[in-house]
């Protein structure tokens, strides 16, 4: 039985019409885009198609107004970075306590520089506060930077409401979409979101390519200068394979916008049901009601997340788990304790995220084999009774340790 | 994914001793829930000869956590109680073929949910003095917790102080950034400002393993006075002549050919030629020279010399 991959928050199979639209960059269109010979040229025209496509999939107002960079975290650092430098008299930053590493870590070492960062709380569904926000903008915020999804529970973000806030108070408002782009429609010319982050890998084109969306107008001051590339936004000779396959992928995205918020959303939910119906004591994470349509994000209580996994490895089922087991960390994801998710809960939590290749069989299996591997591993669990959880888990078992 | 061991895959698929014994006498609760760790383990004991009759062990952890239980679980049956408390944490992890640095923790765990156990039979009080950080050295799973009492209690203030009392950063050197952070915060709560090393600054011992080109030539020491071509030599004799027996131990030698300038051409022999080793002998050679002479030099094998001597 072939393998099956539900691990698309991390990253994505390369779709073959991508893979078959960026041979020829690997051979004989292998010019320089900036080169004005024929073998340039082309190479050249292939990246304008490609910005195109990128526009068209973000309803850009603008072609100018994408950036190609090599990941999502290379466009949320440009951006971030590129705010504070273009408004050195603005020492804040508003962002929130979900938000990835690529933000959040950037965050924290820019305070111990002498920023200030406010991280937005989140509730047991993982939603903000907005009166919070509205109180903390102010002429001292340099950026606001607010995921449009998150990457482990699949919630989405008031980003449009939240960057017409920050237009009103004259803040720039930028947000990490590396979860969002191809997966929910959006038309950015149409928002007063000034700068957002996209990230190739997650829609089924290579890896190392991403873009930062800078609206025309937004101040900016580029992380790498050097050649005019990307008009001297973001020096460095283009990585013209990543960016040919990121254009036929954004193409591609627009084309099944429609099936994977009606298909793989009705998999997903299909998964979901089947799940909770079989495994008593799991629950699931994030706002269900206001989601991602690929992700589910569960919590089994009582057992740990990385066993899980390799569990459904075993049975050539690929997920992946906020347990601080399987990240080497000392704790449960960040997103789940910002949802006040105990621990005995966030250890074992699992993410599901579908894409346009799953097929309802697999969902089948995939319900048919989490039942068996959560009892078996229950049955390990010292918080886990002959029938069900034992009385009083937390204080019946209260082990010792500093 | 972790690179577990077969044995520690078997143990996880297969655990030995799963669930709680009857008739336990000793019962030792260890982990922590934040950490997504937590071990019960129980023995039955044969009260007269001490003897562990049985052993189970009920653990919510991850795959290491599950493998390290049932291995600890299999190791102690059979033993007496005080045979068992030989076991070390390295002793767990040798039975399943090794654990990720990350998962080491996983093999603490079970020695310490023994000696809880065996504390508990006893009618002690077991006191848990293992306190466990970040993992900051990945090369040699040091923590955070490690290096900053190793930097409290011995009012460490450098990188390579951390390094030489802990280990911590004596490998890749990736976690030298957040090493300079602990110490600046330890430093700082002892009223001192930490001050990196000069760039380029190496370790004793620790040698590059290509020559460096002149432009990157570490910060030297003062120069020591001009020395004449001929005083220079000898002293270049005499460091070669100190670093021989190291050489010789190893079944090699040098032998000074010339001295160009900068350019010092000596002939590897023996076992320390063509070897991979070569370029690290020439390195470690260099650096001595460096730093005996005060001034960059250049230490090149004579095979390498430019046929064209003259304006190379
Ligand atoms: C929300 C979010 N932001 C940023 C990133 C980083 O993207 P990249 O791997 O392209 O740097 C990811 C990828 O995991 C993500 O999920």
């Amino acid at each position: 039985m072939a393998d099956i991959y539900l691990d698309n928050n991390a990253t994505t199979m390369v779709d073959p019409d991508v893979v078959a639209a960026v041979m020829p960059f690997f051979s004989e269109q292998f010019g320089n885009p900036s080169s004005l010979h024929n073998f340039g040229n082309k190479v050249g025209f292939a990246l304008k198609q490609a910005r195109q496509s990128v526009q068209n999939l973000l309803g850009a107002e603008h072609e100018s107004e994408i950036i190609f960079t090599s990941c999502g975290t290379e466009s949320d650092s440009t951006a971030i970075l590129s705010a504070l430098k273009a408004y050195p008299e603005r020492k804040e930053i508003i962002t929130t306590v979900v938000e990835h590493p690529a933000i959040l870590n950037l965050c924290d070492n820019l305070a111990s520089e002498g920023y200030t960062v406010h991280k937005l709380k989140v509730d047991s569904k993982g939603r903000l506060d907005l009166d919070e926000y509205a109180r903390l903008l102010s002429d001292k915020v340099a950026v606001v930077s607010v995921m449009w999804a998150n990457n482990e529970s699949g919630t989405l973000f008031p980003v449009e409401k939240m960057a017409e806030m920050a237009e009103a108070a004259d803040v720039l408002f930028h947000t990490d979409a590396v979860q969002a782009v191809g997966k929910i429609p959006m038309n950015l010319q149409d928002t007063s979101i000034h700068m957002l982050s996209l990230s190739g890998h997650k829609l089924h084109a290579p890896k190392g390519v991403g873009v930062l969306y800078l609206k025309r107008g937004v101040r900016f001051r580029p992380l790498l200068r050097g050649g005019h590339q990307e008009r001297g936004r973001r020096a460095g000779t283009e990585n013209t394979i990543g960016i040919v396959g990121l254009g036929k992928a954004c193409e591609l995205a627009l084309q099944h916008m429609e099936y994977e918020n009606t298909t793989v959303a009705a998999l997903r939910d299909r998964l979901q049901a089947g799940i909770l119906a079989a495994v008593p004591h799991a629950f699931v994470t994030g706002d269900p009601s206001n989601r991602l349509p690929n992700t589910l994000n569960i919590a089994f209580e009582y057992i740990e997340g990385e066993a899980i996994l390799l569990l459904l490895n075993k049975q050539g089922i690929a997920a992946s788990s906020g347990s601080a087991c399987t990240s080497g960390s000392l704790e449960p994801s960040h997103v789940m304790k910002a949802m006040g998710i105990p621990y005995t809960a966030a250890h074992g939590t699992v993410r599901f995220s579908l894409s346009r290749y799953n097929t309802a069989e697999e969902i089948e299996r995939v319900i048919e084999a989490v039942p068996p591997i959560v009892a078996q591993l229950r049955k390990l669990s010292p918080y886990w009774g002959a029938n069900g959880p034992i009385e009083n888990p937390e204080q019946a078992f209260a082990p010792v340790y500093a | 994914m972790w690179d577990y061991s077969e044995t520690v895959k078997e143990h996880f698929y297969n655990p030995r001793n799963a669930g709680a014994v009857a008739e336990a006498n000793a019962v030792g609760d260890v982990g922590s829930i934040s950490c997504g760790d937590a071990l019960r383990l129980t023995l039955k004991v044969e009260p007269d000869t001490e003897v562990i009759l049985d052993a189970g062990f009920q653990t919510f952890g991850c795959g290491s956590a599950i493998a390290s239980s049932s291995a600890l679980t299999e190791m102690v049956k059979g033993k007496t109680l005080d045979e068992a408390l030989t076991i070390t944490n390295q002793d767990i992890a040798d039975f399943l073929g090794g654990l990720p640095p990350e998962k080491m923790h996983c093999s603490v765990m079970g020695r310490e949910a023994l000696q809880a156990a065996i504390a508990n039979y006893r009618g002690e009080e077991w006191e848990d003095d293992h306190e466990e950080g970040a993992l900051v050295c990945k090369c040699f799973a040091i923590d955070e917790v490690m290096i900053r009492d190793t930097i409290k209690a011995n009012n460490l203030s450098s990188i390579e102080d951390v390094t030489n009392y802990t280990k911590a950063g004596g490998g890749c050197s990736s976690c030298h950034e957040g090493i300079e952070k602990i110490l600046s915060e330890e430093m700082a709560a002892r009223g001192e400002t930490f001050v990196p090393g000069a760039v380029g600054k190496k370790k004793e011992g620790v040698v590059k393993l290509k020559s460096p080109k002149p432009e990157a030539a570490p910060v030297v020491a003062a120069a020591k006075g001009k020395l004449t071509t001929v005083q220079r030599i000898r002293v270049i004799e005499e460091v070669l002549e100190g670093l021989r027996p190291a050489l010789k131990a190893d079944g090699g030698d040098v032998e000074l050919i010339d001295v160009d300038g900068k350019n010092i051409y000596v002939n590897l022999v023996g076992a320390c030629s063509g070897c991979q080793m070569a370029a690290m002998t020439l390195g470690g050679v260099q650096q001595k020279l460096i730093e005996t002479l005060g001034e960059f030099v250049k230490v090149v094998p004579h095979s390498e010399r430019p046929v064209a001597i003259e304006g190379v």
